[in-house]
């Protein structure tokens, strides 16, 4: 296509015609462990912003000991997750043109993590899970030193790496969000993908399977889609990562007694759609049984999330 | 306060980008007790900004590539002010740090056989960077976080080191620190310390860094009695954004002309033939149509203009605006739209797409985007020996970013995330022998540490007048309009005038609110190591008078030979910075015929 030739000197006017007249009111939440409450501040818009920008305007000039985690202000780190008018995103992603201005515009933690102060949550579960996934083990080299691949082997595992664990998934993920309780046997979504992507990887010689199922709670995910809706990354997490991974895990636990009774009943093995079937709005209510080829994911009646 | 948590390891490496996980990790496997500790929690280092790829000879794409020539055209890009034995070894050893990566699990784009693919970069004369699309700093320190936890690194996570400590001899025994989250104190006891915490570049106004970026490691290490060489020499990266005003300086990986994207004036004229100098005319296309036939054909086409070094066309652009010929938001046009197809460019450049897709709601697949240069990266740092990366205090070692030498006056793209695991391995293993070969528990000076604490928590209680945000909006705005891309004598000791004045209102800030996570605390301890850092930026780029690389001096143009063989030294000396100028290590003959025979 041909560039844009026409001589542009004209500057834009320091505050365009789409910015709103009136400031901005930004309602924060601040406090810490022990409680808090949201506080209101005013500012005027500035040009292009988006709404770490304006958490910062707030830090440097009306509320310097403002807590907020942030590093490269460019959706790569993802250390900026918020909840911003109820919704998980990262703040330096989230223009400011995109919300409503005609009433506050609301900031506040994720939810699913304990607080440390304002907007700053304790994410060390996710660390904590990360140590106990089994590593990588890779199979030798060829005789010349190289590892081969071909492209089409690792498009899966690549768009899994695309993950810049800000952990929203695993905010929005209703299996720890309220039940604080089940992050001690469950890894969440930000790991069935590092899990996906180990148990994909082309020259991987370890079989995860078992652990997966027993150790990382993978049969509590009733694939309700959240933790794909909020991913900044667009990484596709139930369709790609978590509806796989728990196939391979039935796969490796259950298939003979599958076999055996399909051998009774004469039915066929459901099809990978019937598997993966979609959830809508009532999704929360449907049981994870179904998931899966030949019976229900290994957790003791009792011990499920709140979907089931 | 004092007593109240202490650590004891035998190495410890402070900071947890690329060198220094890649420190860590090795200073594990060779079975010292290792702690990592990082400003950040671990993965979010400035490291996963890098985009563009990782440059190793491998010869996968072009057979002719080898050692020689990574190392020429690093010299070369470096306007031969590197450290050739760190320039050397870097080009010697990167192919095998690329392969240990992806035997830890990284997943770089492949050729057609199944290797690994190689992309384009400025400088550099054959494809050459192993990368992941246009995030390869993130799949780098994936692999690198993945592999340091599995092997047991003892990390700590938001941590801000605020002092080294020494013993009576001066060696380096540990650091003292606080947790971010509660303010409450640490003291590591270390045989040996590792550096590796990056850049500087938060102390200009317009930088791709992080806040991270505050040259701590570079400071810390001046405060232990440590050299710092060529701080002068500041890449200002070509194309940052210039629109939105919020996304200001952001990066815009030199993919984009690797892989084809060509650099407009207003009027759609690619003005970048207009910029070659002497130094690399023998190498670069002078037509566009050689220029485009050079992408499918190294052997017989000179490389297109616009994959100069980055300080040849940050200088370009800078020109190009200055003479009225820039985009409407004051850059000019970066055009991969006319030269990809949409599908093409989605794939090559994913998160360039995003980015300004979601910042600046322009589609750069139809649209071309407005680029102008951007504070990057400092070339200079801590002056460490090439082979083991030791600095001039014992017991303390400096890898990366933080580290100076092996980039020269001008670092090629592709170079840095090399220069990461390649020298983070060496000081992992040199701190890891010097711990291991060293006695029991160190003692550690408990006046040391209180005096650290004191210092650090003069400001939570200080009644002074100053807030720190607005001496660090002033001391960026000081550094980007007087020690910019551009430099001039008289502006250069104005500079230094206001750092004088900054550094005495620094001290007179208050914090407002407690020591649990509290940012504006946080940036008074920091904005002590951008003043440090900015002090001997000035000093050198004073004193350096000729333009080189990464230091333009609009009084002084071109090259001096006076200054060609000469490291602008700068160092603490009761108190002051003194600057020295010393004669930088001179290559043996065999190398040195590299850059005698024909270019082309």
């Amino acid at each position: 296509m041909a560039i844009d030739t026409e001589p542009a000197a004209v500057t834009p006017p320091s505050v365009p015609a789409d910015l709103p007249a009136q400031d901005l009111v930004m309602r924060l939440w601040r406090g810490d462990a022990n409680g808090g409450r949201f506080v209101d501040y005013s500012l005027p818009p500035q040009e292009g912003e988006v709404v770490l920008d304006v958490v910062h305007r707030i830090q440097a000039t009306q509320a310097p000991d403002l807590a907020v985690r942030w590093n490269c202000k460019a959706g790569k780190c993802g250390s900026c997750s918020a909840e911003v008018n109820g919704k998980p995103a990262l703040m330096c992603m989230t223009r400011m043109s995109t919300l409503p201005t005609d009433q506050p515009i609301t900031i506040s933690p994720m939810r699913a993590f304990p607080i440390m102060r304002d907007l700053v949550t304790d994410v060390s579960y996710n660390f904590e899970v990360a140590k106990r996934i089994p590593a990588f083990r890779p199979r030798p080299r060829d005789p010349d030193g190289l590892y081969r691949m071909a492209q089409v082997d690792i498009d899966r595992g690549q768009e899994f790496h695309k993950c810049i664990e800000c952990f929203l998934c695993q905010n929005v993920c209703h299996v720890v969000r309220d039940h604080e309780e089940n992050k001690l046997h469950y890894a969440g979504p930000r790991f069935f993908v590092r899990l996906a992507e180990l148990e994909m990887h082309p020259l991987d010689t370890l079989d995860r399977r078992d652990y997966i199922r027993r150790e990382m709670g993978i049969g509590y995910c009733n694939i309700t889609k959240c933790c794909t809706e909020v991913c900044p990354e667009e990484i596709h997490i139930t369709d790609n990562a978590i509806i796989p991974l728990k196939e391979r895990v039935v796969d490796a636990h259950y298939d003979p007694i599958a076999w055996l009774g399909r051998k009774i009943t004469g039915r066929p093995a459901p099809s990978p759609a019937e598997q993966a079937w979609e959830f809508t709005g009532a999704a929360h209510a449907q049981p994870p049984a179904e998931v899966g080829r030949g019976g229900p994911p290994a957790f003791e009646p009792g011990e499920h999330g709140p979907g089931a | 306060m004092t007593d109240s948590e202490r650590h004891d390891f035998d190495v410890v490496v402070i900071g947890a980008g690329g060198a220094g996980l890649r420190a860590a990790i090795e200073a594990r496997q060779a079975g010292a007790r290792t702690a990592l500790v990082c400003k950040s929690l671990l993965g979010k280092a400035h490291t996963v900004m890098a985009e563009g790829g990782i440059a190793a000879a491998l010869s996968n794409v072009w057979p002719q590539d080898n050692w020689e020539v990574h190392f020429r055209d690093t010299m070369r890009g470096g306007k031969m002010l590197n450290n050739w034995r760190m320039a050397q070894i870097h080009a010697l050893e990167a192919p095998d740090r690329v392969l240990e990566l992806e035997e830890w699990g990284a997943l770089f784009d492949r050729t057609a056989d199944g290797r690994i693919l190689q992309r384009d970069f400025g400088g550099h004369r054959y494809a050459r960077l192993a990368h992941v699309g246009d995030r390869t700093g993130l799949e780098m320190i994936r692999a690198l976080q993945h592999r340091a936890v599995s092997i047991g690194v003892d990390v700590f996570m938001e941590c801000k080191i605020v002092r080294l400590l020494q013993d009576d001899a001066g060696a380096v025994n540990g650091a003292v620190g606080f947790w971010r989250e509660s303010g409450g104190f640490v003291t590591f006891g270390a045989k040996a310390v590792v550096i590796a915490t990056g850049g500087l570049g938060k102390a200009w106004k317009f930088t791709t860094n992080s806040w991270e970026c505050t040259g701590d490691g570079m400071a810390l290490a001046l405060w232990a009695g440590a050299d710092l060489i060529d701080m002068e020499a500041i890449q200002f990266h070509p194309t940052g954004m210039v629109w939105p005003p919020s996304a200001r300086g952001l990066l815009v990986t030199e993919g984009v002309r690797g892989d084809g994207g060509v650099l407009k004036d207003r009027d759609g004229e690619r003005f970048m033939f207009n910029y070659i100098s002497p130094f690399f005319a023998a190498e670069t296309a002078s037509s566009i149509e050689e220029a485009d036939q050079w992408y499918g054909n190294k052997v017989d086409f000179r490389r297109p203009p616009e994959l100069l070094p980055r300080d040849e066309v940050a200088r370009a652009i800078n020109s190009e605006v200055k003479a009225g010929r820039g985009s409407p938001h004051g850059g000019v046009f970066l055009d991969i739209a006319s030269r990809r197809t949409p599908e093409e460019i989605r794939r090559l450049l994913p998160s360039m797409y995003h980015q300004f897709k979601q910042l600046a709601d322009i589609d750069i697949t139809t649209t071309p985007m407005e680029v102008g240069p951007t504070c990057h990266y400092a070339m200079g740092g801590v002056r460490v020996e090439a082979d083991t990366e030791e600095t001039t205090v014992t017991g303390l070692y400096c890898a990366g970013e933080a580290a100076g030498g092996m980039h020269g006056s001008n670092r090629l793209g592709g170079n840095s995330l090399s220069d990461l695991v390649v020298f983070g391995r060496r000081a992992g293993a040199s701190a890891a022998a010097r711990a291991l070969a060293g006695p029991g528990r160190v003692e550690i000076s408990e006046a040391q540490v209180s005096e650290v604490v004191r210092h650090a928590t003069f400001y939570l209680d200080n009644e002074g007048t100053e807030d720190s945000y607005a001496v660090h909006r002033e001391l960026q705005e000081t550094m980007q309009d007087l020690v910019g891309i551009i430099r001039v004598e008289t502006e250069l000791l104005q500079a230094r005038e206001k750092l004088i004045e900054l550094a005495a209102r620094a001290s007179k800030c208050t914090v407002e609110g407690g020591p649990r996570f509290n940012p504006g605390w946080h940036l008074a301890l920091d904005l002590e190591s951008m003043l440090a850092v900015s002090n001997c930026t000035t000093l050198s780029a004073i004193e350096r008078k000729e333009s080189r690389g990464g230091h333009t001096r609009d009084d002084y143009p071109g090259f001096s030979p006076e200054f060609e063989n000469i490291n602008m030294v700068t160092r603490l000396v009761g108190g002051e910075y003194v600057l020295t100028k010393e004669p930088k290590p001179q290559m043996p003959d065999e190398l040195a015929k590299l850059f005698a025979e024909e270019v082309h």
